[in-house]
This record gives structure tokens, C-alpha cells and sequence, in this order.
């Protein structure tokens, strides 16, 4: 990256705030499993998930505070999401999705904190949950429908010309999912904390000027919220669309 | 980029497995059967109105065609007793229209049958008046002294003649 090539002035390039910084050093069996900026970042959102539902949760009134709501909110919002696409048989699955939804989500708001670290941006960790939810769905595809899941890949009635190029197709879109879905997730972190940074440092350097770029900081934090919350449901509804497809097929 | 710098990989990869396990738990254990067990509850909550609106509803469909029962009720029975009133009424004036006209009818006959006694009495009088204005006459005209027994046979006659 060009300013990594800067030496000195990386340490204020736009690819700075994606340094994992160690806080607690940490072996195991000659793996680094160092407590991390992103560990503490993963804590927080479990700690924010934690808190969140435990105050939405602790009155229980009938006509629910705005906390509550909230709660409530983003259960139905997730709940409805995983009913419409795979149905009542998708059902048990809703934990997990709704834990993959509440994870992003708080990873991607949490990183917009000023000085704070977005561990969403990392692809090793996108990749870790894309590769889980892809090893998942291909066991429970199996497990559901045994080797009919095949079937997948060509569709009932396709006429053999077509199955030639469509079987190929279908094939490589398959694997290419945990690619796109990590990837996905990854570059719009990426872009928006390396804009937001590139701008943010306009601000300085311009001088009076400097207002342009501040104001259009604040637009881009817009638009990175929306992104941040966009992100984590497209995470959650490819998810429970490659779920469809191992539970029920075409 | 240090998004490429594999030395943090197994850190990230074992933090993101702590954390995520832990949050699923959180998640299914805690925030789901929550959040599940008040929106259940509401749900009921909800049905429970309903249901009572419902029944609430249909008892006042009940009580106001009880309603109306009774007063369709009441209107029949005000019309019979009206009719038995008037019919009532109505024979009572014929009873005593009837009574009032036999007492009528009575006192005309009483009072003709008196006239008729007046009239023959004044009849049988006339006769001895008439006698007596003949007699007179006769004393004063012809200067005849008439017995009286021959002057009333004489009116009678003569009023027998005329009659």
C-alpha cells in the first residue's frame, strides 16, 4: 500500500486503523492468541448484545419502552427474515443467524466510534464466519436430503445441452459464496474507514477550505451507518438464502 | 494492509470463536427466550382482548334481541289489552244505551197513557160543561127550563152526530 511506503507517515495513513495492536500477550501451544484491539472489540459486542437485551428485557411491560422496542425490533426484524425465506423448518437455525446479524451489526457500528477498531474489516475473520456457514449449509444440505442434494446444481427437467454449461455455472457460483460473502462484508468496511480516514485528513491539511472536507466527513459517517446496518443484514439474509437452499432445495 | 499479515490470524480466529460461542449463547439462552417470552405474551394478551370483545359482543347481540323480544312483547300486550278495553267499553255503552232507552221507552208509554186519561177525563168533563152551557142557553134564550139529565143526553147526541 503507497502509504505504508511513506515510513513515518504511515503511522497516520488510512490503513492504520486497521492494526490489530496486541493488549495482553497470550501463547497457546505455540499459537499467538494475544488478547487483541479486535478481541476487545468482539467483547464489546458481545457485552453490548448482552446489555442491550438484558435492559430491553428487564421491565417486560406490555406496551414496550424504546429500549424494548429495540429488542423486540430486531427480533421480529430477524425472526421474520429467517420465516420468509426458509420457513418453519428454518426456525431452529434462528439463533445462530440471529447471533451472526447481532455480531456484525455491533462489529460494524462499534468500528465507527472514533479511535475504536472495526473487526469486520478484517477478511480472516469474514472469512472464518463465511467458511462455518458454508461447511454448515453443505452438511445440513446433505444430511436433509442426502445425495439429492446434488440436485441443486441442475435443476429438475434442465434439457442436457443447457445442463453442460448450467452444471458448470451452478458449481462454481456454489463455492464462490464464502468468497463473496466474506468479501463483500470485508471491502465495504475497508472503502468506508479508508474514505472516512482519506477525508478526515483533508480537513487538517486544507485550512480554512478544511470545512469541505469535515462536512462531507459527517455525510460519509451517514452513509457508513446505513452501511454498517446494510452489511450485517445482507450477511444475515445470504446466509439464511444458502440455508433455503440446503433445507428445502429448488 | 494488515488485513494480510497472517501473524494475527490465529489470535482473531481464536477470539472470534470465544466470542461468538459465547454470544450465541447469550443469544439463544438468554435475549431469544426473552424477547420470545414477552411477545408471546403480548400475543396472548391481544387474543385475550379479543376473545372478551368478542363475547362481550355477542352478549349484547343477546340482550338487545332479548330487548327486542320484550318490547315486541309488550307491544302485543298493550295491543290486546287496548282491544279488550275498547270492546269493553263499547258493550258497556250498549248496555246502557239499551237500559237508558227501555226507561225511556217506558216513561213515553207511562206519560201517553197519562195523557190519554187526561184527555178522556177532559172528554167526559167537556160533555157535563157543554150540558151545562146548553142548559144555560136554553134558560137564558128561550126561557125553557131543561133538566140537566135531558141536556147532556141532547150534547152527547149531538156530539155523537158530529163525530
Amino acid at each position: 500500500m503507497a502509504t505504508e511506503e511513506h515510513g513515518g507517515e504511515a503511522a497516520h495513513g488510512p490503513m492504520e486503523q486497521f492494526e490489530i495492536i496486541p493488549l495482553i500477550d497470550l501463547n497457546l501451544g505455540g499459537y499467538d492468541i494475544s488478547y487483541t484491539n479486535s478481541a476487545l472489540f468482539m467483547t464489546l459486542a458481545v457485552i453490548c448484545t448482552f446489555s442491550l437485551f438484558w435492559a430491553a428485557t428487564r421491565k417486560r411491560t406490555m406496551v414496550p419502552s424504546r429500549i424494548q422496542s429495540i429488542g423486540e425490533l430486531m427480533f421480529e426484524f430477524v425472526a421474520g427474515m429467517v420465516k420468509e425465506n426458509v420457513g418453519k423448518e428454518g426456525m431452529k437455525y434462528f439463533p445462530f443467524i440471529f447471533t451472526l446479524f447481532v455480531f456484525i451489526l455491533f462489529g460494524n457500528v462499534l468500528g465507527l466510534l472514533p479511535y475504536s477498531f472495526t473487526f469486520t474489516s478484517h477478511i480472516v475473520v469474514n472469512a472464518a464466519l463465511a467458511v462455518f456457514i458454508f461447511v454448515a449449509v453443505t452438511i445440513i444440505g446433505f444430511a436433509t436430503h442426502g445425495l439429492h442434494y446434488f440436485r441443486l446444481f441442475c435443476p429438475a427437467g434442465t434439457p442436457l445441452p443447457v445442463a453442460i454449461v448450467l452444471v458448470p455455472i451452478e458449481i462454481m457460483s456454489y463455492f464462490i459464496r464464502p468468497v463473496s460473502l466474506s468479501l463483500r462484508l470485508f471491502a465495504n468496511m475497508l472503502a468506508g474507514h479508508v474514505l472516512l480516514k482519506v477525508l478526515a485528513g483533508f480537513v487538517i491539511s486544507l485550512g480554512v477550505f478544511g470545512i469541505v472536507p469535515f462536512l462531507a466527513v459527517g455525510a460519509v459517517t451517514m452513509l457508513e451507518i446505513m452501511v454498517a446496518l446494510i452489511q450485517a443484514y445482507v450477511f444475515a439474509l445470504l446466509s439464511t438464502i444458502y440455508l433455503n437452499d440446503a433445507v428445502h432445495l429448488h | 494492509m494488515p488485513q494480510f499479515d497472517p501473524s494475527t490470524f490465529s489470535s482473531q480466529l481464536f477470539w472470534l470463536l470465544i466470542c461468538f460461542v459465547v454470544l450465541y449463547w447469550v443469544v439463544s439462552k438468554f435475549a431469544i427466550p426473552r424477547i420470545g417470552d414477552i411477545l408471546e405474551q403480548r400475543q396472548r394478551v391481544v387474543q385475550d382482548d379479543l376473545d372478551r370483545a368478542e363475547s362481550l359482543k355477542s352478549e349484547a347481540e343477546q340482550a338487545l334481541a332479548d330487548y327486542e323480544a320484550a318490547m315486541a312483547d309488550a307491544r302485543e300486550q298493550a295491543r290486546t289489552l287496548m282491544n279488550k278495553v275498547t270492546s269493553d267499553a263499547k258493550a258497556a255503552a250498549e248496555a246502557r244505551n239499551k237500559e237508558i232507552g227501555a226507561e225511556l221507552t217506558s216513561q213515553i208509554s207511562d206519560a201517553e197513557q197519562r195523557i190519554a186519561a187526561a184527555r178522556d177525563q177532559a172528554m167526559s168533563s167537556l160533555t157535563s160543561i157543554a150540558a151545562d152551557a146548553a142548559k144555560d142557553a136554553a134558560s137564558r134564550l128561550a126561557g125553557l127550563d131543561v133538566n140537566s139529565g135531558d141536556a147532556e143526553a141532547a150534547v152527547s147526541a149531538a156530539m155523537k152526530g158530529n163525530a
